[in-house]
């Protein structure tokens, strides 16, 4: 099982690297992002200063969504979806890999981000562990989520827009809670940052554990 | 109180349908036939929706009394409280019918589930707009991120949106079925993450806490309360009966529009070797 796991994050991040769509697409569109936050809330840095989390998470959402069309474009092109099915490999592997695969390119791009918001958005980092607790356990979350809607609008026709308006709102607990984990660890906000963490596992593990159950029968049908 | 004339409008429509009762159409000779979604059944439950929400209307806006702080604002919870409950009945209905599809592939179920979440969006919509009515002269705002319940419910209202987007995005039938059953269950399953962040966030919560426990209204008001969410617990089974007819035809529909088409392609093979072997 684990090695079928590590077999498909493999695959899809071969083909990342063969391709380089995160590196050459996704990255230049969160740093746009950010950019234009700043312009957005003017260059007063108090304001961008205590907004940060805030606007780093939703820049994270906003990438999750592009993240998660590529991931499932992979599956999509060139019938690869049967091939996956014929490889007899678990579905639960399948999702395990896939989850695993968006999550480390996700997590890539967070530190990226992390750099951008301290050069363009002057932040401090005042406690490091938690900031990267924060982005691990919420990425993962944010990734098991994605692949299992990124597999269920597959076969949809309007995917692109279908995709964002399911995605987005489940996404909201995740949003509110890494966003306040991360006021604590850049010391915006005296949050007990650490606590909000517990609550980012359990959307992992919930959805998780959705996914597994149901990746087989998307994965067949949908 | 639109709401309840909206709701007496619909309710006059619906019973006043003629019809010759459920319409079956079993094959494509009978497709011309006039199909209807009402019954004798259904026709009762009607008017009894109609009976009900006159009897609210005189009860709500006559027999009960004005609030001593909320005023005549306490009457919106004649609408508010019901919506509010019948949202969430909704929501564990759709919960339950995309079990039963992903479980059983019970083709009943999976109407079920769509029916409800059509009338979880309109109960919800409902909730949020009475709620911010009447927000606006008791808490001096339409609109409170302080408020646990107010928040998630438009998290919710938003899921329930996209899953009819979902349902609305067509495709095969068995297909869009399991797309939509994994999404009535992500919806049902997370709302607890939600309601918890937010109220973690919000940390304080303007809500009534209780307003049926806490013994503050009046024994007329409370009687009118439950009147309500008899009345519109009513509308919600006559709506849902009606609209899962309706699911249910455009199934039968599907079908039967597949089979005249195989029959038609099939006819058009055999006329086609007909020609070559006369050539």
């Amino acid at each position: 099982m684990l090695a079928d796991v590590w077999l498909v994050t493999d695959k899809d991040l071969r083909i990342e690297w063969r391709s380089r769509v995160t590196l050459s697409q996704v990255v230049p569109f969160a740093l746009t992002v950010l950019v234009l936050f700043g312009f957005a809330l003017d260059a007063n840095r108090g304001v961008l200063n205590a907004a940060t989390s805030g606007l780093f998470w939703l820049t994270v959402l906003f990438v999750t969504v592009v993240a998660v069309a590529r991931s499932t474009a992979i599956e999509t092109a060139d019938g690869a979806r049967r091939a996956l099915l014929l490889a007899g490999i678990e579905p639960a592997a399948v999702f395990f890999g896939k989850t695993l695969a968006v999550a480390l390119q996700l997590l890539g791009v967070e530190i990226l981000m992390v750099g951008g918001v301290l050069v363009f958005y002057g932040t401090t980092v005042e406690s490091l562990p938690l900031l990267l607790a924060t982005c691990a356990v919420a990425t993962v979350g944010i990734a098991a989520s994605g692949t299992l809607l990124g597999a269920l609008v597959a076969g949809v026709r309007a995917r692109e827009t279908v995709l964002p308006i399911l995605l987005l709102p489940l996404l909201a607990p995740v949003l509110i809670a890494a966003s306040r984990a991360f006021d604590d660890a850049l010391g915006v906000l005296a949050v007990d940052g650490w606590a909000w963490l517990g609550l980012l596992g359990g959307f992992g593990v919930v959805n998780a554990a959705l996914g597994t159950l149901a990746y087989g029968r998307l994965l067949e049908e949908a | 109180m639109s709401a309840g004339t909206a709701g007496t409008g619909t309710g006059a429509a619906g019973t006043g349908a003629a019809g010759t009762g459920t319409g079956t159409m079993s094959t494509g000779d009978r497709r011309d036939e006039a199909a209807t979604t009402g019954s004798r059944g259904t026709r009762l439950l009607g008017l009894g929706v109609l009976v009900g929400v006159v009897a609210l209307i005189l009860l709500g806006f006559f027999a009960a009394p004005a609030d001593d702080e909320q005023r005549d604002a306490v009457r919106m919870i004649f609408v508010h409280v019901p919506s509010a409950f019948l949202t969430y009945t909704a929501l564990l209905t759709t919960a339950v019918g995309s079990v039963m599809w992903l479980w059983k592939r019970s083709r009943w179920w999976d109407i079920v589930a769509h029916s409800a979440a059509e009338m979880g969006v309109i109960f919800c919509g409902l909730t949020l707009f009475t709620g911010s009515v009447w927000g606006r002269p008791t808490w001096n705002t339409y609109w409170d991120w302080g408020d646990v319940r107010l928040v998630t419910t438009l998290i919710l209202l938003l899921m329930m949106v996209g899953y009819l987007a979902l349902r609305a995005a067509g495709g095969d039938e068995n297909a869009v079925a399991t797309r939509a059953a994994v999404v009535g269950l992500l919806a049902a399953v997370n709302l607890p993450i939600i309601n918890r962040s937010v109220e973690w966030w919000a940390n304080r919560t303007l809500h009534q806490k209780s307003s049926l426990t806490d013994g503050n209204l009046e024994d007329l008001t409370l009687f009118t309360l439950f009147v309500g969410i008899v009345v519109w617990a009513l509308f919600f089974v006559w709506a849902m009966v009606h609209r899962f007819r309706i699911g249910w035809l455009e199934h039968q529909l599907a079908s039967v529009e597949l089979e005249a088409a195989l029959v038609q392609r099939r006819a058009e093979a055999s006329a086609g070797s007909a020609e070559e072997a006369s050539l």
